[in-house]
This record gives C-alpha cells, structure tokens and sequence, in this order.
C-alpha cells in the first residue's frame, strides 16, 4: 500500500473532551474507489471522528492527509470545497423548491438551465433517477437521498461520508441505493459509509473499521470477518445477534384484532380493516417500511388512539376504543416508539419512571400517600433485575443512555406481568449490547404465556425475534407468514407493496 | 468540580439577586443618591426591628400562598396568572361567609372563613382549568381574562349590595364592607406587633403543599402530566382531570391568601380601590415571583417570600431615607426573576454536564454498577 493510494489518510487521531477521551490514536484511511465502512456503538468515537474530518472539532493529536495534501478545513463549506462532501442522515432540502434549484443552492450561479443540463448527465451516469423538476415535497425519501448526492456530486465531491443513511429506506431501496454507491465508488471516489447494520456492512464494504471507546479495536474486511465477529468487535465481548428461543406451546388468542381501521394525523385513515390475533407464548413481528401504520395501529391498541372501525380485545374484554387507563387494567403493557417522548418522563429520577404505572396500586400507596421506602424497594429491584445501569435510583432519567433508558421502560412495563405486550421499535438506536438484553427479555415473556407484538424496522430483528410475521403496506396488513417460511427477500417485496399473490 | 456543585445548587439564586442589587445601586447613584444608604435603610426597615421583621412576615404571607398555589400549577406546567382574581375571589367569599354568620364563635367562624376563601379561589381557578383540559383554551389568556372579570364583580358587590350601610348613610359611599364580625378576626400572634395567625397558615399551606407534590399519589401525577403529559397519558393518568386539578389547587391557594388578606387586615374589612392592587398589592403577581426565585420548591418559596416582602417593606422606608421611589423595588424584582430564570437554564445544563460524566463513568466500568443496598 502506498501513500499515493490513499485518498484520506487521518493518523493517530486523539481527541479530549473534560472526563471523556472521545477518540484515542485513531488511524483511518480511505482509498480511491472503495466503500470504507466505519461501525461503532453510539459514543464510539465515529461522529468525533467524522467532525474532527469536516473542521468542526480540532484533533489535539495527529494528521490528516487528503489527495496528498494536509487538509486544513474549518467548516462543512470549506469540506465542501475541498471536495469532501457529507450526506446527513437528516435531508438538508428547501422542500419548496425543485431539485434543480436545490442543486443550484450555494453555487453562485443563477444559470438554472446549465445546472439542470449537468444534473441530467449526472442522473444518467450514476442511474440516480431523479427529476430535475419536481418539488422536493413531491419526493418520496429515497428520492430526496439521492438529490443530497447529486448535491455533492455536482459539487465534485470526491469522497462522500454517508451517515446512516439506510434507515430510511425500504429492503428493495437499499439493495438499488447500494448498486448506485458502488458505481460512485467505481468511478474513483472514496466513500466513508457510517452504519450500525452487520448484514449492510458486510455486504457494501470493500474495508471495515470498528471504533470502540474512542479506539480502534478492529480493521478487517468482509471475507476476513463475520456479523459476530463485528458485534464482537463493537461490544468488546462475544455477542449473541439472535436469540435461542425455546419451543414454547403456544396457547389461546390473548391479543384480537378484528377488522380495525383508524384514522392517521391527517385525517385520512392509516389502519385499514386489520385482522390479527396473537397468542399466548407467541411473539408475532409487524414489519414495515415506517410510516405504514403501525404507529397508529399501536396507538390504536393501546387506547390512544380512537379507532373508526373494528374492535380489539385483550384476553376477551373487548377495548376497543377504551382509555389507556382500562387498557392496562385489562393486561395491556406497552413500550412505544419515542421512548423519551412518551415511554418516559425525562425529568423524573429513575425511581419515578419506574413508579409510573403502579404507584397508586395498594402496595405502594394507602390513603392517597405514597409508600415511600416500598417504591424504593421495588425500584433497586428493577433496576438490579433488568441490568439498568445507573449511578443510583435517584438520578435524571434523562442522564441515562437510551439503552438503559429502554431497558428500565422495560422493566416498568415487564414487571406487570401483562397478558399482552405491545413493543414499537425496542432496540431503535440502542447499543447491540442493550439490544441483546431486551431481545432476551421479549422471548422469555414468550414462556410466560405473553401474547408478544413486536413492531420493527430492522428485518433482522423481526426475523430474530417473531414466531410469525406480519408485513404492513400502506395500512394493510398484506401477508401473515411463519417465521419458518420467511425470508428477507420475501419479506422486503412484501414491504414494497408486492402482490403477495404474485409470489 | 466541587465548586462547580455548589454553583450548580441553591447559590445561583442569590447570584441573581446580587445582580439585580447591583443594578439598582447604579440607578440610585445616577439618581443622585448614596446606594450605600438607601439599601442599609431598605435591610433596617425589613429586617431591623421586631416590628419591621412582623411587617415583613405579614407582608410576605400572601406571597407566600400565591407562591405555593403558582408552585403546583407551574408543576403541573400549567401556568397561573390569575392569582389576583382568585385572590378577590376568595376574598369575597369568606367576607360573605362572615357577614352571613356573624355571631358564630371564633373557633368555628375562622376555619369557616379561611375555608370560604379556598372554596372561592378554589372555584375561580377551575375555570380556567376546566376550560384548558377539556377545550384546550390557553389557560395564560383564560386567567388574565378572568383577573378582570373578578375586579368587575368586587367593585359591583362592594359598590352595592355589601357596602357599609353607614357609606350610604353618610353619602361618601367609599367601595368597603362594614367593620366584619370580630369573631373572624385572625388572632395576633405576638403583641404589639401585626404578626397574624395568617402567617402560620401560609408556613402550614406551603408545608402542605410540599407534601401533596412529593408524597402523595395525586400529587406525583400532577408533577408527571406538568413534566411530560404524552407519557402520562401513556401510562395511563387521567392528565386532563390532573391539569383542571392543579388550576383548581393553586386558585385555591390564592383564595385561602385572599381569605387571611380581609381578616388579618387591620381595618377588618374588605376596602377596594376600585382595582385589585390596592386590596392584594400585587400579590397574585408577585407571588409568582417569589415561586420562581424559590425554584419553584414549596418550602424554598418560604425564604423567597420572606426576602421579597422585606423587599417590599424596606422599599418605603428606603424611599423614606435617600427619597428614591419605592417603585424601583418593583423594577428589581423583575429583573431578579429575569435573573432567576435565565440562571435556571445554565444550572440545568452545568447539572447535566455532570451526571453526564457521572454516568459514563458507571457504563464504562464493566462491572455492574454497584448501589448502596438501602437508600432509606
């Protein structure tokens, strides 16, 4: 390997903040025409990294090195110039205007018809179909992604740093939005692909990085590595990435579902006539592309959210459109999506996010007072139960991390020993540690006789954890299938709108 | 690190309140006069003498409550500006409890009063809370609105149907109820001063109060629907019942300050101006300000009151001494609350900085975290 092949060469890159050592000696390189993957855990030290590149922070140790030169840049702008262009995992577009003029946003020209003329060629070169005309309103996501590259494209951006930037796509998307990376590659770009997706990574990459506590703890390449390996490399100890799940027999429908439409926030209805009925023992998965339903279908369950049509039962009483309250009360347990917005209430300690539910229960309230030293008791349990780790129960919920915080919403939610738990998204943004946990809990709810919903984004862990699955387009629920006969291709159609008839 | 603390603690406050001093000491020598004297004069007339610190508890007293009523809503993240109307209020309605029972003995015509003055503010709070929880009316404008409403109604009882007949009589027709019934006057607590059994009430509601928000089940709802109120629904609580609860609760509290305003008076009658400062003098807004300063805390809101009453007090003797308007007492404590709230900000963040580093210590060990085994 020799310097001129290297596009980005950032060396011994150490960098302090008071108390933390947010990235230690870090060597990071990227050659002309490959796909170089940088994974870690939240707070590995990757965005450090990636800010340190653009300017924004300034390394206390070490170089960095661009097309041969040292690269002295202090702004994303100046990044942009120097030819270093960054797809955020948030869109950076005037939604009222076209993609042309998106385009031609920053670029001192008022010459629209040329930049159109370029944009085309561009299109074409990369198959990133675009029209150059539509409002960027009009645009579905994966459109409005392949706009921010054309952005920098246009730019002459000859390494592109892509910030997780298939969490907004469909199974379908990714496998086209990676065919388009790897040509962008071809051409002799340099692309950083940042990403917390074992199965993307090891199919995307050419090289691999893994950052762990501000380290690098491993360089390898897809042929020489594993997912376990990976997930070995980021957590620092042998991870499982699926869980064992013991044969349980399933028992009576706990959760029905019948015919249930509701109306989404904008007036026009989100869940259309669904069927479903989940059993005791039995761990059904709602995939989905985001967006199809399943919140409102959650809400729906839950008491949120008043449904027009069809009623839901738990364990025989009907619910249909009853209060949270009486939700509960029937056996409901729920951990919803926005775990911060509506899982938890940030402000409060860890002891009075784990009372939230039960504290006017009779063992821990009499005469309107609250048991003080019970609540207590029962929050050490918790939290020495389900693993949160926490200085102590009187900290600020919102001191925690997100996997401890899902991790004690768990235990709220777990230790009332529901007849059916609802769980939206449990391991969005969660460390693969934290994820291995709660994954272990939602299946041992399974030998308890839980009816278990599992709501996800991420295939591999509907897969991982579901007896069977269920896929949701556009409100419907479009296939109900056994774990044993999934697979994620299958499944990926269905979610893209497939007639499931047609297979 | 351990400055950075205690910082992080109850120092702030005092930081703010020492800014804003400094601030008025410049206005007062660019007035022309010695700062230096003016606010020696200002401590001596709050704090100085027995009787000064008596005038100063009296006068603290309905910030007190104001403040431990604004306490809860604020709590419940409802904010009250309605504490002069509720005042008027309950006001109103323990002096028609007294002019309709007055021959009732004290033992039974006080608590009678004290609980009119609840029941009246009580009421005049839970509607504009009924109307934020179940039509959404932004309780803000509703309170405000309804400050209004309750001065038109006192200055119509006490212009006619509750108007001292020797008014009429006389033809001077001043807006004042008749001297009430001695039996409901609140017993003097040391002699020769004018500290009042309304100040124990006031030390008493904010004890209470204390004790509703961090002890009972009622109270850790209210402070979850102010907190996060999607998450309460979520768990279940009824949140709107909870918003109407803590307008009701606070109201409630200003009426019981309107209640102790009539009674501990030293006329003995409800007098109106034909505003509501002259009865209350300001105190449904100042007693926010005095929440504020105590950090929104029940019982840091009974030092905090303390302090602006003296403020208030010590501002006529000031004024008395260095001929500088009391009025500038008033511009201080608004820029002491500017001070409060903003320094607010930069202690939430200083303390999450620090759980932050606390916290990422405990994660990094690999080892669980160990806790104490028992905390109580």
């Amino acid at each position: 390997m020799e310097m001129t092949d290297l596009m980005l060469e950032m060396k011994g890159i150490t960098k302090r903040f008071p108390g933390v050592l947010a990235n230690s000696d870090v060597d990071f390189n990227v050659r002309a025409g490959e796909v170089h993957t940088l994974l870690g855990e939240n707070g590995a030290g990757k965005s450090t990294l990636m800010k340190i590149l653009f300017g924004l922070y300034k390394a206390d140790e070490g170089s960095i090195h661009f097309e041969g030169k040292p690269l002295v840049i202090n702004s994303p702008a100046a990044a942009i110039s120097a030819g270093i262009g960054m797809i955020h995992q948030h869109f950076m577009l005037v939604n009222t205007f076209t993609v042309t003029e998106n385009v031609a946003l920053g670029l001192h020209t008022s010459d629209l018809v040329a930049v159109r003329k370029r944009l085309t060629e561009l299109t074409e070169t990369y198959g990133l179909d675009v029209d150059p005309d539509a409002l960027v309103w009009q645009l579905a996501v994966g459109e409005r992604q392949r706009v921010e590259i054309l952005k920098a494209l246009y730019r002459d951006a000859r390494l592109l740093v892509l910030d997780e930037p298939t969490a907004v796509l469909t199974p379908q998307e990714v496998n086209d939005f990676f065919v388009t990376l790897r040509q962008i590659a071809d051409d002799g770009r340099g692309l950083i692909f940042i990403s917390h997706k074992l199965h993307e990574v090891m199919a995307l990459s050419d090289r691999i990085t893994v950052l762990r506590d501000g380290k690098v703890s491993g360089a390898t390449t897809p042929a020489e590595t594993s997912r376990q390996q990976l997930a070995q490399m980021m957590v620092g100890r042998p991870v499982k990435l699926a869980p064992d799940k013991p044969e349980v027999s399933i028992g009576q429908p706990r959760l029905t579902i019948n015919n249930l439409s509701v109306m989404g926030d904008r007036d026009v209805l989100a869940v259309k006539a669904v069927e479903l009925s989940v059993h005791g023992g039995e761990v059904v998965g709602i995939a989905g592309v985001s967006g199809n339903g399943q919140r409102e279908l959650c809400e729906a369950v839950a008491g949120l959210r008043m449904p027009v049509a069809g009623s839901v039962s738990l364990d025989g009483v009907d619910v249909t459109a009853a209060s949270p309250r009486r939700c509960r009360s029937a056996g409901l347990a729920f951990v919803p999506e926005e775990r911060m917005l509506h899982g938890a209430v940030a402000e409060f300690t860890v002891n009075e996010n784990l009372m939230l539910l039960n504290h006017d229960s009779e063992e821990f309230s009499r005469w309107g007072f609250l048991k003080i030293p019970a609540l207590r008791n029962q929050a050490d349990h918790l939290v020495g139960h389900y693993n949160v780790k926490t200085p102590s129960i009187d900290t600020p919920t919102s001191a925690l991390s997100g996997g401890n915080i899902q991790k004690l919403i768990m235990a709220r939610e777990l230790s009332s020993k529901p007849a059916v738990l609802v769980a939206a998204q449990p391991t969005r943004g969660v460390d693969i540690g934290a994820a291995e946990y709660i994954h272990e809990r939602l299946i041992a709810q399974r030998e308890q006789g839980t009816a278990v919903l599992v709501v996800s984004e991420d295939l591999d862990e509907v897969m991982a954890l579901a007896d069977r699955v269920a896929v949701m387009f556009e409100g419907r629920i479009v296939a109900v299938i056994d774990r044993a006969d999934c697979t994620v291709e299958g499944l990926g159609l269905l979610m893209a709108g497939a007639d499931p008839s047609s297979n | 690190m351990h400055l950075i603390r205690r910082l992080s603690g109850s120092l702030i406050p005092f930081v703010a309140a020492f800014a804003a001093l400094l601030i008025g000491a410049v206005i007062i020598w660019v007035l022309g006069a010695n700062p230096f004297v003016g606010y020696w004069e200002l401590l001596k007339g709050a704090f100085g003498s027995g009787d000064a610190l008596a005038d100063t508890a009296v006068r603290a007293m309905p910030l007190l409550l104001v403040g431990t009523g604004i306490c809860i809503a604020f709590r419940a993240s409802v904010i009250n500006i309605g504490g002069e109307g509720q005042i008027v209020c309950g006001a109103l309605l323990s002096t028609v409890t007294a002019l309709a029972l007055p021959d009732l003995p004290s033992v039974i015509l006080i608590p009678m009063v004290l609980f009119a003055g609840v029941i009246g503010g009580g009421f005049w709070g839970a509607i504009p809370g009924a109307l934020k929880a179940y039509l959404g009316v932004n309780e803000i404008l509703s309170t405000i609105m309804l400050n209004i409403v309750a001065i038109q109604v006192m200055n119509y009882l006490l212009r006619a149907p509750l108007i001292d007949p020797l008014e009429i009589q006389r033809g001077t027709r001043i807006p004042q109820t008749e001297r009430l019934s001695e039996n409901a006057d609140l017993p003097i607590l040391i002699a020769g001063t004018r500290l009042h059994l309304g100040v124990v009430v006031a030390l008493l509601a904010s004890v209470l109060a204390w004790v509703f928000l961090w002890r009972t089940t009622v109270g850790f709802k209210t402070r979850a629907v102010g907190h996060n109120s999607a998450a309460a629904n979520y768990a279940g609580m009824p949140f709107k019942r909870m918003t109407m609860l803590a307008l009701t609760y606070s109201g409630a509290m200003c009426g019981l300050a309107g209640a102790v305003l009539v009674f501990g008076s030293q006329s003995h009658r409800f007098i109106t101006d034909g505003s509501s400062f002259g009865f209350t003098g300001s105190a449904g807004f100042n007693g926010i300000v005095a929440a504020l300063f105590g950090g929104l805390h029940p019982l840091w809101t009974i030092p905090s009151s303390f302090l602006f009453g003296g403020l208030l007090v010590g501002a006529n003797a000031m004024q008395r001494a260095i001929q500088i308007d009391s009025a500038l007492v008033i511009g201080l404590n608004g820029l002491i609350v500017v001070f409060v709230v903003s320094s607010t900000r930069v202690r939430t963040r200083l303390r999450q900085a620090l759980e932050m580093t606390r916290i990422r210590k405990a994660e990094d060990d690999s080892v669980q975290v160990e806790r104490a085994p028992n905390h109580e």
